[in-house]
């Protein structure tokens, strides 16, 4: 056997480096006037690279979901008839409810949200980790519904809402439709944080003196506090 | 000897007695949270527990978390568009619900109600209440382990939102009952459909009886546990499968009935330890004497209207509008501002899945009811939760509380 030996980066094949060469030339071309030299060079690895695995883990992400267990009215024993057997969601991916919000990425709000239990879903949300993603199912959490009254509020005044199922209650299809649309939003939007998904830095729920932020704000924990967390 | 045998063996010599394994150490109480957002709270109920290692000592629910207003907003509504407001109350007994609110007005307005409306009426809220058993049967063996009785409950809760779907063009809150009677009749095919469910329905009963009581497991977690004792329960108020569990016969249908339930024959499943496990046998045993009912209510089905002939009341049908002036004022009034009640108060009880489901009505004369509150199951049920578990492993109060089958948005309304 005919052993060919080469400089490291010398093409081994006469003339196909050349072409690669050729290539890489034409691509500083057309970049020329923006970037050069080295920054040139991690630009194009950098993109290359990053865009093929954002899809890869965004289409993981979109294909296996798991929702928190989390169920508060009359939609959810509709959500509880998803993974059943006429919907089957396990066909998406999505069967795998998850008791506690720490395991879960997505929060199906199936009901109504009381003022009492507000402050509750808010601190389940903060406690799920990014990327996460909401869904509110039915009238009531969307809108207050029927009811309209003095007791309840709507999802959206205390957190963001990726989809809007209408109903009360909606048909389990409904709820796999927004699931759908839910993975659809997954697949195109590479993941971000919510803040970043809905251009809302700063919204931050600070309150109290400048020299101790965050004390009294519900999802901000300073060093060393663990309660509630 | 075989293996089952030794393993009965090997599982009987382990003692259950709620003692403390002290080892001669410091035991100290301690205090937990469960809740509101527990999966096997069924709902958002907070407990707060009291332990001594692994046994209550002491338990305190928490409730309100879905306090809805719907006493406050029925205040501000007209006696018909009352319904589908209380409809979502005790959101796995809508049919009870709107009857409940619809018989109590029906006593106010002396309305008399046609035969067959009653008779389909009867028929919805028997095929509700085996929907609502389907539902916690399936709920409560998850919360024990035994996944997959929830998918063959579940199956068969669709075939009963079908027909519901059917009847109604809903699957919840169909708004399906009226002041008067029902919104329409039964389409045609539906009574077929129902009569080939019922069957089907004791074939499917058996076989999760096939499935749990052979179960060695199931039988550990649910007998002897959460014993209540009769007294207890009625020094409560408890009502419905939790106190017929403990051998008390009773049942708003047979003691008190109400909407034709006298002209039917059926059964009333009892207890005799009220422990978990006759919670589970009475409540299944319920599902086939609903069968029994809604067979006995289809094969009598008198024929004749279906919503009470009193303009003043009911809306006239559609065909009339066209042709009477008469008809088109009546609708236009009972549209914009409803019927009047004459003053006076009522209250009215029914036997929900859950027990004594009771509608209080108060009227001033207007067309907005002055007060409307509904004495719901779940809530006075919930007080059963204390003597039921305290002294017992914390393991078994997961149980107990899904045997008591509390539905919180009746509690907390």
């Amino acid at each position: 056997m005919e052993i060919t030996r080469a400089k490291l980066g010398q093409p081994l094949v006469e003339g196909g480096g050349e072409q690669f060469r050729i290539r890489q030339q034409r691509a500083r071309d057309m970049l020329r006037g923006d970037l050069t030299d080295a920054e040139l060079e991690q630009y194009v690895e950098e993109r290359v690279l990053t865009t093929t695995l954002d899809k890869v883990t965004a289409w993981a992400r979109g294909n296996s979901m798991f929702p928190a267990t989390f169920g508060l009215a009359c939609c959810a024993i509709e959500m509880m008839s998803l993974p059943g057997a006429r919907v089957d969601i396990g066909r998406f991916g999505f069967e795998a409810f998850r008791a506690s919000p720490r395991q879960a990425d997505m929060l199906i709000l199936s009901g109504r949200v009381s003022i009492k239990m507000a402050p509750i879903v808010r601190r389940i949300y903060d406690q799920m980790l990014e990327p996460r993603w909401a869904i509110s199912m039915g009238a009531c959490c969307s809108s207050m519904g029927v009811f309209n009254n003095y007791a309840l509020v709507p999802a959206d005044k205390f957190m963001p809402i990726d989809v809007h199922v209408p109903g009360c209650p909606p048909r389990p299809e409904a709820l796999a439709h927004a699931i759908l649309k839910l993975r659809s939003k997954v697949h195109g939007n590479p993941p971000k944080g919510w803040r970043e998904r809905y251009e809302a830095e700063g919204t931050e729920e600070v309150v109290g003196d400048a020299d101790r932020p965050g004390v009294n704000a519900i999802n901000v924990f300073q060093s060393g506090e663990t309660q509630g967390a | 000897m075989s293996a089952l045998s030794d393993y009965r063996r090997r599982e009987q010599s382990i003692s259950y007695s709620a003692e403390p394994a002290g080892m001669g150490l410091e035991q100290e109480l301690m205090t937990i949270n469960m809740g509101p957002h527990h999966p096997s709270t069924h709902g958002v109920l907070r407990l707060i527990l009291t332990l001594e290692g692994e046994i209550v000592r002491d338990i305190k629910p928490i409730i309100g978390y879905v306090h809805t207003g719907i006493e406050k907003t029925a205040e501000q509504k007209a006696y018909w568009k009352v319904i589908p407001v209380v409809e979502r109350m005790d959101y796995l007994a809508y049919y009870f619900n709107s009857y409940a609110y619809c018989g109590a007005v029906e006593k106010l307005l002396e309305v008399e109600v046609p035969k067959r409306a009653q008779y389909l009426r009867v028929i919805h809220m028997e095929l509700n209440r085996i929907m609502s058993h389907l539902v916690w049967l399936g709920t409560s063996c998850i919360d024990l382990g035994a996944i997959g009785v929830w998918w063959y409950c579940f199956r068969e809760r669709e075939a009963v939102l079908d027909l519901f779907e059917m009847s109604s063009g809903q699957r919840m809150h169909t708004r399906y009952f009226q002041v008067g009677g029902v919104i329409e009749d039964i389409p045609r095919g539906w009574a077929e459909r129902v009569k080939r469910f019922t069957q089907t329905m004791r074939h499917r009963s058996e076989q999760y009886s096939a499935l749990l009581d052979k179960n060695e497991i199931f039988l550990q977690r649910m007998r002897n546990t959460g014993t209540v004792d009769e007294e207890t329960l009625l020094d409560l108020g408890v009502t419905g499968p939790l106190l017929r569990a403990t051998g008390n016969p009773w049942d708003l249908r047979k003691a008190a009935p109400y909407c034709s339930y006298e002209d039917f024959r059926f059964k009333i499943p009892v207890g005799t330890t009220g422990d978990n496990y006759d919670r589970y046998r009475v409540r299944h045993a319920e599902i086939i004497e609903s069968c029994e009912i809604i067979d006995q209510a289809l094969d009598g089905l008198p024929e004749g209207p279906f919503i009470t002939e009193d303009r003043k009341v009911a809306l006239p049908p559609r065909h009339e509008l066209a042709t009477s002036m008469e008809a088109l004022i009546h609708h236009f009034k009972l549209v914009t501002e409803g019927f009047r009640v004459p003053p006076g108060e009522v209250y009215f009880p029914i036997e929900s899945p859950r027990g004594e489901l009771g509608c209080f009505v108060r009227s001033d004369g207007s067309s907005k009811p002055a007060r409307v509150h509904m004495r719901d199951p779940s809530f006075v049920n919930l007080q059963a939760t204390a003597p039921a578990s305290r002294d017992t492993y914390i393991a078994d109060l997961v149980a107990t509380l899904a045997m008591l089958d509390p539905v919180l948005g009746g509690v907390d309304r």
